[in-house]
């Protein structure tokens, strides 16, 4: 099976800063992967070489086979890859109805798209809110109808960055099961800090540090595995038990 | 859907307005009083299509009055020389068009920020209008039409019935046609806001870079919205040409520039019977203000927009439109809910 997200030797240097080196990264179509890392260890440079706003220094970024180092964002959007940003963009005066539709819109006709707005605004369980204007609601909701913008475009692969933040506990659990649901048909890269969520939905974990692949294994094995306690969770293991 | 009744009920009216307006009022004016009447009629035009490129495409142009004038001129050089003058308004459209689709493109490909995309607009209407200036010499002239420098083009011909070179237009027929045609304009951009390219234009204003997450191309759509501003404007400039019989220079001062933006300030930013409402209000405040001659009327006009920005930030209808909520609302709250759905509708 070809990969969905395939890298090679990718490397992105900002000065005399290595902030990414020598990364090989692949995904498989309908995979769940989690990104974790200390802060400054590259997660975000690595989200952002794969939305298209870095160029690679070194390297190759292939999405669906097509390489999309100098791909404009809307390029990148087309090849089927749905972005969460970490602070939420949205159209702020728009209701979370016209937010949705504008996504679904994308990819079908106007018909389809209004049915798929529709089937997201329940599964979402926005339907309350579908004809409040975006500005108008709390942070934690408009990461879900971020989710929502999200999903209702059917990316063929979902690129999360932290999409618990500023969450309360049952806003995080709604977007854990959310992840999982979107999981049944889409391939997702999760980048999160929240170790309580990673928990939550985490299958398969890829560990970065100082801009490299520390390792990649099963969500135990990493969670579990002293190295990366040492790296990154030396912090919290006190505190929380992996 | 409401807001489509919404849309063919205001079209409906503006639709009957104007027919009633272009076939009643030659009967009850003459033609010097029509001829006042149809400068406000073509000047409405013209901020409409800055009210749909800035208020709808977020695209805020200092030299806006570029197009105005190269659709005036454009009919004006071609009319000189065709005779028949159907060519030459559909070239009033093409040549401001196709002017829009190559300034534009630089401007939204290279993507320019907005401040930068307002400095460089107005500096373009200042260089046409020092260029319109120097062309007084007998070496400018294309075909028939001399340019005439800062004297401008007279005796401009008047439109006539396409396809009759001999039957052209009365007063009070150009006089109908201006106010069908604006009529026209509204509907046709009534429509087009409400279809799935304006909501996806409205959409690129609110946040270009969720748009382009989306997948749509913001330049692309930033381009067509620019083009249909430029294309609307040529039209105005040549139903000015064709108001006055005369073109100059002036029409591509910044201060016919800065005046669109006041309309358009007035009356509310993101409406489009808003600006139409201020230019004819400012427009017959400055006539007035010139008639009576007791203060400078551009001290007047400073002052006003002044007291808009800081009383009125949102300008005159959607102010309006918030005074009527405020009333009609605490008697009857299934009136709020739908109100609230309206206001949350795009």
């Amino acid at each position: 099976m070809t990969p969905l997200v395939k890298t090679e030797n990718l490397g992105i240097h900002f000065g005399g800063l290595k902030a990414l080196n020598n990364v090989n990264f692949t995904l498989a179509p309908g995979e769940l992967r989690c990104l974790i890392g200390p802060n400054g260890a590259g997660k975000t440079t690595f989200f952002r070489l794969l939305t298209g706003v870095h160029r690679p220094s070194v390297g190759t970024v292939q999405i669906a086979g097509a390489s999309v180092v100098g791909s404009q964002t809307h390029e990148i959007a087309e090849l089927g890859v749905g972005i969460k940003t970490q602070i939420p963009s949205l159209f702020e005066n728009l209701s979370v109805r016209e937010n949705i539709w504008l996504s679904a819109r994308k990819r079908n006709t106007r018909r389809a798209a209004d049915e798929i707005t529709e089937e997201v605004l329940v599964r979402t369980e926005l339907e309350s809110v579908a004809s409040t204007n975006v500005i108008k609601l709390a942070h934690g909701q408009w990461q879900t109808v971020e989710l929502a913008v999200v999903m209702a475009g059917r990316p063929k692969l979902v690129l999360l960055d932290e999409p618990a933040a500023g969450m309360t506990g049952y806003e995080r659990e709604k977007t854990a099961r959310l992840i999982e649901e979107m999981n049944k048909d889409h391939a997702i890269i999760v980048v999160e800090h929240d170790m309580e969520f990673i928990k939550m939905i985490a299958k398969t974990i890829t560990v970065f540090n100082r801009g490299e692949v520390l390792m990649e294994d099963t969500a135990d094995s990493v969670l579990n595995n002293e190295r990366v306690k040492e790296v990154y969770l030396g912090k919290q293991a006190g505190g929380v038990t992996l | 859907m409401t807001g489509k009744m919404n849309d063919i009920v205001s079209s409906g009216l503006a639709g009957s307005l104007a027919l009633a307006a272009a076939f009643l009022m030659p009967l009850f004016f003459n033609d010097w009083e029509l001829l006042q009447l149809m400068i406000y009629v073509i000047l409405s035009m013209l901020a409409l299509s800055l009210a749909f490129i800035w208020g709808f495409g977020g695209i805020l142009s200092f030299g806006h009055a570029v197009f105005f004038g190269l659709g005036a001129y454009a009919y004006a050089i071609a009319a000189a020389n065709f005779g028949e003058t159907t060519l030459p308004l559909l070239l009033s459209i093409a040549v401001p068009s196709v002017f829009a689709v190559l300034f534009g493109y630089f401007m939204l490909y290279g993507r320019i920020s907005d401040v930068y995309l307002g400095a460089i607009t107005l500096s373009l209407t200042l260089v046409f209008e020092k260029f319109m200036n120097s062309t007084a010499g007998p070496q400018y002239v294309i075909g028939e039409a001399r340019l005439g420098g800062a004297n401008g083009i007279p005796s401009i011909p008047r439109l006539n019935v396409p396809g009759f070179p001999d039957w052209v237009l009365s007063t009070s027929d150009l006089f109908g046609l201006c106010v069908i045609l604006l009529a026209g304009v509204y509907i046709g951009l009534k429509f087009l806001i409400s279809s799935d390219f304006g909501r996806i234009i409205i959409a690129v204003r609110e946040n270009e870079m969720r748009a382009e997450l989306l997948g749509y191309d913001a330049r692309k759509y930033k381009l067509i919205t620019f083009v249909i501003g430029a294309a609307i404007a040529g039209l105005a400039g040549c139903l000015f040409a064709n108001w006055g019989g005369f073109i100059s220079p002036k029409v591509f001062a910044l201060s016919q520039s800065i005046q669109i933006i006041i309309w358009v300030v007035f009356g509310g930013v993101g409406t489009l019977v808003g600006p139409i409402l201020g230019c004819m209000l400012i427009q017959w405040f400055t006539t007035y203000l010139t008639t009576v001659n007791i203060i400078n009327k551009d001290v007047v006009l400073g002052a006003l927009l002044t007291a808009v920005v800081l009383l009125l930030p949102s300008g005159l209808i959607p102010t309006i439109q918030r005074l009527i909520n405020k009333i009609r609302l605490p008697r009857n709250t299934t009136a709020r809910i739908a109100v609230e759905k309206a206001e949350s509708r795009p």
